[in-house]
């Protein structure tokens, strides 16, 4: 499924023979019904700064903004406002209100959160028990997919808040750099699955209905499993599950709610990739996911395309630098050098593009040029978000 | 020279090139007559696709090129599943029990209740490759090389003593783990930390830097990627970058000279940057490897000679 926001062919005709859909940020900024804007895309990307430059073009174009990000370049979040690492969403200084908007922005903390939900759910005593195991402290800050996890309950969060009190018309998040193009949508169904699934309930005696006809089998088990990883953890797990047991259906039921939100209309993905082959291919992992899973996706943000204001081939170019290297000019000859590069990388550029493009037809992209410095101040944050928007 | 290193172990931050620096570092140790292992751990085909070839599967260790100087460069994908069912069946003559407690899901639990567990697993296979004995020689491979977990992670992953605190004291993981330091902290085995000349990748490195150092693993060398070299000095790439000079290219119009001269300007700023960041990494007090940007694209050509480059400046004891 995809939703509307592509419009004209794409923008410059950079290539012909494949007319892409551009995908119109401005247009997904403006449709109120959208309340949750997702940027995922594999590590590298630039993820973080599109997810933060789409905050700051919606917020000055009126949105009531909160972005969420996960794992900020540290001079981003100090230009964001939220240089330390502490789960509340800040107010961003210096923005443009004069449309009616606003923005916040904050950073994951992963430990809190869980920490915060345990809190919340429990009583104060069950609290304590499970925050000082030591399979919560390992699970918490090391299970691989805690991070994802946690990334969608306080999405749950931000969005159970923005509706009971309207802080925000607009949540924007920025996804974990998930090791696997998968983890991201899997992340609730298994830790899930691992806080409530039938293994852990064998560890807790004595099994109930039908499970109780596998035990004999699970005791070898559960011997094997003692045996590589100790009795300790073992008993630490068992605590654990009883500590936590009325949790589970929560868990279970928010991760399901949060899944039925993303699925919906007030939600919308982009998929954030870079020029190159492997991030291109990483993109289509997610565009074909997402397409599986009925998520409603807009598009796709490629990153850092570059671009020259000089039409002329790198072929001509060498041979130009050719017929000058006897001569004194060592700038003419190295700029004439460094534009044949250019000129070859954006041919390789837009043939990764196309490439996809044949593949995946419908999918609208937005191409933002390669700027010159990092992105790390509110100025330059506002121009990439113009680049995205073709407003620049 | 340096110790012949046979274990290698290259990791990076996400879009620094990575896996494709893995691949043509073990290129370059696949001089004539040696065998090298390229391994990954992270599920993603990296190497299947890098050298385009079907995907690896399972515990297969396939021949995935034939170098020109004629060594050969196998590559492996490790599963932490299957290297969980291979250590039951060495340690406990398990296999079947192995494959049992696979249909429970006990592998995932197993892995997932104990993280870092998995980090072990991944580890404890290479361990095994670097000291595999065949016939007639005393190991299977001249060199393995290792795609690593990203700069962010590296660091938790190699320390598998931490991450098995918290699980048996004594007994055959505990065994594993301790195995595996050693070999780790051997003078044999070094890591590579690849990264771009660019900010955020420059700061993870320094990070990774720090963080690898406690765990007495040593760092080999740090290998900046996609560089841009240059002729030019600094005093002509400073003109340059504030827009300074006007270029005089003939056969050109004054528009298209200055074009030429703003684009060269911003590539002038970009360089300037660039050997800000590699002074940067000087501090590190590491050998620092550069590598050259391809414009072209990354295929077989690209691979080799980027392998081309690593053997120049890495003094790569080939036999």
């Amino acid at each position: 499924m995809t939703s509307g926001y592509s419009s004209k062919a794409f923008q410059p005709p950079t290539h012909a023979g494949v007319a892409v859909p551009f995908l119109d940020i401005d247009k997904i900024i403006g449709d109120r019904e959208i309340k949750i804007i997702i940027c995922c895309g594999s590590g590298g990307v630039g993820k973080t700064t599109t997810s933060a430059a789409i905050a700051l073009r919606a917020a000055e174009a009126g949105r009531k903004v909160v972005v969420l990000t996960i794992d900020p370049a540290r001079r981003l979040a100090q230009s964001l406002g939220v240089g330390e690492l502490d789960n509340t969403p800040r107010p961003v200084p210096m923005i443009d209100t004069a449309a009616g908007g606003s923005l916040d922005a904050m950073m994951l903390d992963m430990k809190n959160t869980f920490d915060d939900v345990v809190i919340a759910h429990s009583t104060p005593e069950k609290a304590e028990a499970i925050l000082q195991n030591q399979f919560y402290v390992a699970l918490s800050s090391e299970f691989s997919g805690t991070q994802e996890y946690m990334a969608m309950e306080k999405l749950g969060q931000l969005h159970s808040e923005a509706e009971a009190n309207g802080t925000w018309d607009l949540i924007v998040v920025d996804t974990p750099p998930a090791r696997s193009a998968l983890d991201f949508l899997d992340a609730p169904e298994h830790l899930s699955s691992l806080l409530d699934g039938r293994f852990l309930r064998l560890l807790l005696p004595p099994a109930r209905g039908p499970l109780r006809l596998m035990s004999a089998g699970f005791s070898m088990m559960s011997a094997v499993i003692t045996r590589i990883l100790g009795s300790q953890i073992i008993n630490d797990v068992k605590t654990f599950v009883r500590a936590f047991e009325a949790l589970f259906g929560g868990f279970r039921q928010r991760a399901t709610a949060t899944f039925q939100l993303l699925s919906s209309r007030h939600s919308t993905f982009l998929v954030v990739a870079t020029p190159q082959h492997d991030a291109l291919r990483e993109a289509a992992y997610f565009v074909d996911r997402l397409s599986e899973e009925d998520m409603p996706i807009s598009g796709m943000v490629i990153n850092r395309v570059h671009t020259s204001a000089l039409a002329i081939s790198p072929e001509r170019a060498l041979s130009l630098a050719e017929d000058l290297a006897g001569a004194s000019t060592p700038l003419e000859v190295e700029a004439l050098r460094r534009h044949a590069n250019l000129m070859r990388l954006i041919a390789t550029e837009s043939h990764q593009m196309e490439r996809f493009a044949s593949a995946r037809p419908g999918i609208a992209q937005t191409r933002v040029q390669s700027l010159p410095t990092d992105v790390t101040d509110l100025v330059t944050l506002r121009r990439v978000g113009a680049l995205l928007a073709d407003k620049d | 020279m340096s110790p012949r290193h046979t274990l290698h172990i290259v990791s990076g931050k996400g879009g620094t090139g990575k896996t494709t620096i893995a691949g043509a570092l073990a290129c370059a140790l696949a001089t004539s007559g040696r065998r090298i292992l390229l391994c990954e751990v992270e599920g993603r085909n990296g190497i299947s696709e890098l050298f385009d070839v079907s995907p690896l599967i399972g515990a297969e260790e396939r021949r995935i090129s034939r170098t020109p100087a004629g060594g050969v460069v196998h590559g492996l994908s490790i599963d932490a599943e299957d290297a969980l069912i291979e250590y039951l069946d060495t340690f406990y003559h398990l296999s079947i029990a192995g494959k049992a407690l696979d249909r429970f899901g006990a592998v995932d639990f197993a892995t997932s209740i104990a993280p870092g567990l998995r980090d072990v697993l991944l580890t404890g296979k290479v361990y095994e490759a670097v000291r595999r004995k065949i016939k007639n020689k005393p190991n299977a491979y001249d060199a393995v090389v290792l795609d690593a977990p990203p700069t962010g992670r590296i660091a938790h992953f190699l320390n598998v003593h931490a991450a098995v605190a918290g699980l048996a004291k004594v007994g055959p993981i505990r065994n594993q783990a301790d195995s595996i330091m050693r070999l780790l902290r051997s003078a044999t085995t070094v890591v590579h930390l690849v990264t771009l000349l660019e900010d955020m990748p420059v700061t993870e490195t320094e990070e990774a830097a720090a963080a690898v150092r406690p765990t007495q693993i040593r760092i080999g060398t740090v290998i900046e990627n996609m560089v841009t070299p240059t002729p030019l000095d600094d005093r002509q790439l400073q003109a340059a970058a504030t827009g300074s000079i006007s270029l005089k290219v003939l056969g050109l119009t004054i528009k298209q000279n200055q074009a030429l001269a703003s684009e060269f300007g911003i590539e002038a700023a970009r360089t300037l940057q660039e050997q800000h960041r590699h002074d940067r990494l000087t501090t590190l007090g590491l050998p620092l490897v550069q590598i050259a940007f391809d414009h072209g694209g990354i295929d077989e050509g690209a691979i080799l000679s980027i392998a081309e480059q690593l053997t120049d400046q890495m003094s790569l004891e080939a036999a």
